[in-house]
């Protein structure tokens, strides 16, 4: 639908982030209703912004737009709010929602070029992947101005307009990498919980806990320890996790006493099988949460190491339900 | 060994650079740094593809097969059968996988 320049409504914002905004953020990082962290399109008016204020443009996920608004406290200025369909900004940008058309579209909508005397925008860094400067300049006279990565280090960077090469960098530390725990825990609790209740029928509760185990190892663990856990790639970074998540299981089934030498044997490498294939396919699952991997590593590694996963799996299972079957018959 | 990641389709021409620096100010990585005369791929190793030098190089001195490094969304597109490369990245509200499952987690959640 074709929005009507000057019938365009200005919203009106400020830089307060509220209990309700901190509850909202909250829930967006637990997954909660995750279509629904949205902030309305269109031009946000804040502070007392006149012709000549700067423009700043955002996505209309809360907290990439809670994120500006908090950063620019005590500034006059326009936010236009681009339909990046309630995802943030720079994963909006690959997949090119936030991109030169909806911005060329939005400065259109909103009749930006007569509420503004200048002809400036300044865009998130991380907007790029999605937006093209000499088009956005070509298809509405407006030029684009790369801000900082982060919103926080707006007020900084405003004081010349130019980003020093740390805030030019996305790293992923620590509490990035927490924060990213949640979501991904959640996503894979259900399934965890059949395959744990399954698990305490057939074979205990030891068993069950091991499943229990090598979901947050992988889910949680893995996102905290990543720059810690030896080689590059995500996939052996997970089998040695797994490894050592398997050690202490391997131990109390090998060394379980009453039991023959082989099914002792079998059930040490079971776990030793089946839990680093676990984590390491978590762990390669993950890629797509990190800011720094290449399409063309992550593509390398699915080759490399998927049909090695499936192996250990597929073995260790097998290894389980001969275990399983001879527990039954009353051969061990 | 053990290093999948060493190696990008990123590629630039140094020849084309009219060195207007905004490769150097798109990089979250400091792939590019600025030089005298153009600028300098300083640390390719490091590019993730995410493509937005090439699509911010005026002259087209960068080329780069740019796509999202998830092994969640490529891994779904090669069971559901379709292509692995132009499969959905992050974001969006109807089919994509991000968008139904991961979108928070894909690393910028805050910016």
């Amino acid at each position: 639908m074709a929005e009507k320049p000057s019938a365009a409504e200005i919203h009106i914002t400020d830089s307060t982030i509220t209990l309700t905004n901190r509850l909202d953020h909250f829930m967006a990082r637990w997954g909660w209703k995750r279509e629904s962290h949205r902030v309305v399109p269109g031009l946000h008016r804040l502070g007392n912004p006149a012709a000549e204020s700067m423009v700043f443009a955002s996505a209309n996920y809360t907290l990439s737009f809670d994120a500006l608004r908090s950063a620019l406290s005590g500034t006059d200025a326009w936010i236009l709010v681009l339909d990046t369909k309630g995802i943030n900004v720079w994963c909006a940008a690959g997949k090119g929602t936030f991109g030169t058309d909806e911005l060329v579209r939005r400065i259109s909508s909103t009749g930006l070029s007569d509420i503004v005397s200048h002809r400036k925008i300044i865009l998130p860094q991380l907007g790029a992947p999605g937006v093209s400067w000499p088009e956005v300049l070509r298809k509405s006279g407006f030029t684009v101005e790369y801000g900082p990565v982060r919103a926080r280090d707006l007020p900084e960077y405003l004081k010349t307009h130019k980003a020093t090469p740390a805030m030019r960098k996305v790293e992923f530390p620590m509490v990035d990498r927490i924060v990213l725990t949640p979501v991904e825990f959640v996503h894979i609790a259900f399934p965890m919980i059949i395959v744990a209740a399954a698990l305490w029928f057939l074979a205990g509760p030891v068993a069950a806990l091991a499943a229990v185990a090598a979901v947050l190892a992988g889910t949680v663990l893995f996102p905290v320890l990543l720059p810690f856990i030896p080689t590059q790639d995500f996939s052996t970074k997970g089998l040695i996790l797994g490894a050592v998540v398997a050690l202490p299981f391997a131990y109390w089934l090998g060394a379980a006493p009453a039991l023959p030498f082989w099914a002792n044997a079998l059930g040490a490498v079971t776990p030793l099988l089946i839990i680093p294939a676990v984590v390491s396919y978590i762990a390669l699952n993950f890629t797509g949460c990190t800011t720094f991997t290449s399409r063309t590593g992550v593509k390398k590694e699915i080759f490399r190491y998927v049909k090695v996963m499936a192996v250990m799996a597929v073995l260790g299972v097998l290894l389980g339900v001969i275990l399983g079957i001879s527990r039954l018959l009353g051969v061990i | 060994m053990f290093d999948s990641y060493r190696e990008t389709s990123l590629k630039y021409d140094p020849a084309r650079c009219i060195n207007c620096r905004r490769c150097t100010q798109v990089c979250p990585h400091a792939v590019f740094a600025e030089g005298k005369e153009h600028a300098e791929l300083e640390d390719p190793g490091s590019c993730m593809e995410c493509g937005a030098c090439a699509l911010n190089c005026p002259v087209q001195a960068i080329t780069v097969q740019s796509g999202v490094g998830c092994a969640w969304a490529m891994i779904g597109a090669a069971l559901r059968g379709k292509d692995m490369d132009t499969e959905c990245s992050c974001g969006g509200d109807d089919s994509s996988c991000c968008g139904q499952s991961k979108e928070t987690g894909c690393g910028c959640g805050e910016k």
